[in-house]
């Protein structure tokens, strides 16, 4: 065992990195479910995102674009959510369910081809003498583009709920369709684009992993990050800043357990493995106790008398 | 203009279609993604739903059927008691895990005694463990009122490291050569549970049909199956008439946990034969298809496990015969859900054509 081999400034970076799919999947999630829509077909949102991404960054050669495909791909299967429960009435726990079986399957049947193929490398941020810091560099200045597009996604999201109509009208939405639906909003074409944005935010996640995090793509790669996402949506009592605040936990429980495992430690590797979902159960037990800050709305269905 | 308006009541005739709508809506569909791989679409949906009951090799592939559908709908009787209720234990595949490495456990304990208590031990540890399992998501629900959604998936994959971890140390076949997996409880006599293997019969069927008839009646004819049918559709209603939620949510999980775990274990100590890291095959996942084809009622999910099965192994075959790839089969069963929800539309909602009439 040898835990001087592990570099404080390295596990920082990596945290970041590590936590940048949750930051995407748990916002885009986040902003769902404020319009009072449970949607748990994150993780097959993910991993179609993950293997769409891959592919069109394999066949382009730019990562780039396979990003914008993996959004695209995240958002056509939440197309199939939308369609569901808000046209459709179907219950909404069992067709988030069906969306993560399915995309699970598709996504198998997809990335046949692309088992064991490096994807094109994003290009690393490189400002002169900003990453070169001693470090503030490696942590603040030496990222890849998409990390840093989550984390103005995380800010753009908090002030567009907090000082926007657009925020209020969402939030109305989901605290009363009922109310909205009198003020004459229109209920379900709102709750359509949220779930839209949500699908296409975990489609970036999904690429992110498969396109920066890992990088290439294996089955079933997602392996619970998007029911981690949910599960943070929860732990940051529906605020985007706690969502960092939670990504960043997750992330280094993530990136810890990893070092450790390379670092030989005595405990065998299948428990530090298990320890982010032990430690996912143990935050929701400590914060489920307050859920006033719930929307009111989430998770029943409107449909319109007339 | 196509409006919907909500029925009185929901239809039960529809409530009976929709199933069958469905399957053949997912034929059409799947045929369509068969076509776009490049394989004869009625060719394939043949191979899937025909070869397996009346092909050339039928007599091999029906005990195969008792074998794919006992643990689907084992699994799936328990799930439904709780989807009923509002519950939803979609962690199934862990309590599987456990059942199967609990029973399995007490199995190997005993090795190589041949006694008739060896295997009445083993399905009594096999329920108690993915029992145990399931109560964790209960217990933190009803004292910390935590998502049993979330729980119970997490300790899906807690338990596959579990799992990984107990075939390659504690459960390891001490002559396996150092290869990871536990002895074979098919050289076992006295702890295996097949009945018949030829047939295809195995502790395992006899166990599942037990619960169609114990669901069916519990529904029916019991309190207890009033309780979960009230508390769905009705939660608050069932508040005053005296339901206690908790104990609901403590009865619901721990069942299905109980269930879950019973197939894990006629699972490996049967078809499967061993523990090892990859015997669990992910019917715990589709055992939720099951149930909702089934549409939560017992002989239903008798019949969708029955029907689920047929695409376990028409997929197999399919895959032999057709190069169909494995995903593909995944895929169909997943839209296969899809389908099932969209049409449910028609059982609690008239679709209209026309002009809205002015009050």
């Amino acid at each position: 065992m040898d835990l001087s081999a592990i570099n404080p400034v390295l596990l920082i970076a990596s945290l970041m990195v590590a936590a940048t799919p949750l930051l995407f999947a748990a916002i885009g999630e986040l902003v769902v479910e404020k319009s009072g829509v449970l949607n748990l077909g994150v993780e097959g949102m993910m991993i179609i995102g993950a293997v769409a991404g891959f592919a069109t960054a394999v066949e382009s050669g730019s990562p780039l674009l396979g990003f914008v495909a993996a959004a695209g791909a995240g958002a056509a299967l939440s197309i199939l959510f939308a369609i569901l429960t808000q046209y459709a009435q179907a219950n909404q726990v069992a067709s988030g369910l069906s969306l993560t079986l399915f995309g699970l399957g598709l996504s198998a049947l997809m990335g046949q081809s692309y088992v064991g193929i490096k994807p094109p490398q994003m290009q690393k941020l490189d400002i002169p003498l900003l990453s070169d810091l001693p470090v503030i560099g490696p942590i603040l200045f030496g990222h890849d583009l998409m990390l840093y597009v989550a984390l103005m996604l995380i800010a753009a999201v908090w002030a567009v709920i907090k000082f926007t109509r657009i925020g209020l009208v969402l939030r109305a939405v989901g605290e009363n369709h009922d109310a909205a639906h009198a003020l004459g909003y229109k209920v379900v074409r709102i709750r359509i684009i949220a779930i839209l944005f949500g699908g296409a935010c975990a489609g970036l996640g999904g690429a992110y992993i498969s396109l920066i995090r890992v990088p290439q793509w294996t089955e079933g790669m997602t392996a619970g990050i998007g029911w981690i996402a949910l599960a943070l949506v929860v732990f940051a009592s529906w605020k985007p800043w706690r969502v960092l605040l939670g990504a960043y936990l997750f992330g280094g429980v993530t990136v810890v357990q990893l070092n450790l495992q390379a670092a030989g430690v005595a405990i065998p590797v299948e428990y530090l493995a298990m320890s982010p979902y032990l430690i996912t159960i143990l935050v929701l037990v400590i914060l489920s106790a307050d859920k006033s800050s719930a929307p009111a709305a989430l998770g029943r269905n409107f449909h319109a008398a007339r | 203009m196509i409006r919907l308006e909500k029925r009185p009541q929901p239809s039960r005739a529809w409530s009976l279609a929709t199933p069958v709508v469905a399957v053949l809506a997912t034929m059409v569909a799947g045929g369509m993604l068969f076509g776009i791989l490049g394989k004869d679409p009625v060719e394939a949906i043949r191979t899937i739903f025909w070869e397996p009951l009346f092909g050339e090799f039928a007599f091999y592939y029906r005990p195969q059927l008792l074998v794919k559908g006992a643990p689907l709908v084992l699994i799936a009787i328990g799930l439904s008691l709780g989807f009923k209720a509002g519950i939803w234990n979609i962690g199934a595949e862990g309590q599987y895990i456990i059942g199967a490495l609990v029973g399995a456990g007490i199995g190997l304990a005993f090795y190589p005694l041949e006694a008739w208590f060896v295997f009445p031990l083993m399905v009594i540890g096999g329920a108690f463990g993915g029992w145990l399992w399931a109560m964790i998501p209960a217990y933190l629900k009803t004292r910390f009122g935590t998502n049993e959604i979330l729980v119970s998936l997490m300790l899906v994959y807690v338990a596959e490291q579990f799992l990984a971890s107990m075939s390659l140390g504690l459960l390891r076949n001490p002559e396996g050569h150092g290869f990871p997996g536990s002895r074979n409880f098919n050289s076992y006599e006295g702890a295996s549970s097949w009945i018949n293997e030829n047939a295809g019969m195995h502790w395992g069927v006899v166990a599942a049909l037990i619960a169609v008839i114990f669901a069916y009646v519990l529904l029916n004819r019991h309190m207890v199956g009033y309780h979960i049918r009230l508390t769905g559709e009705a939660p608050r209603a069932a508040r005053f008439a005296g339901v206690k939620p908790a104990r609901l949510i403590l009865f619901c999980l721990g069942t299905s946990g109980m269930l879950a775990g019973l197939a894990g274990l006629f699972e490996v100590s049967g078809p499967s034969g061993q523990v090892s890291i990859d015997f669990n095959v992910g019917y715990g996942f589709t055992a939720i298809i099951v149930a909702f084809l089934g549409r939560l009622h017992p002989v239903g999910i008798l019949l969708a496990g029955g029907l689920m099965a047929l695409t376990y192994i028409g997929g197999d075959i399919a895959q032999s015969n057709l190069q169909l790839p494995s995903a593909a089969i995944q895929v169909f069963q997943g839209m296969l859900l899809f389908f099932l929800l969209a049409f449910d539309l028609l059982t609690n909602f008239r679709i209209s054509l026309g002009k809205p009439e002015v009050a």
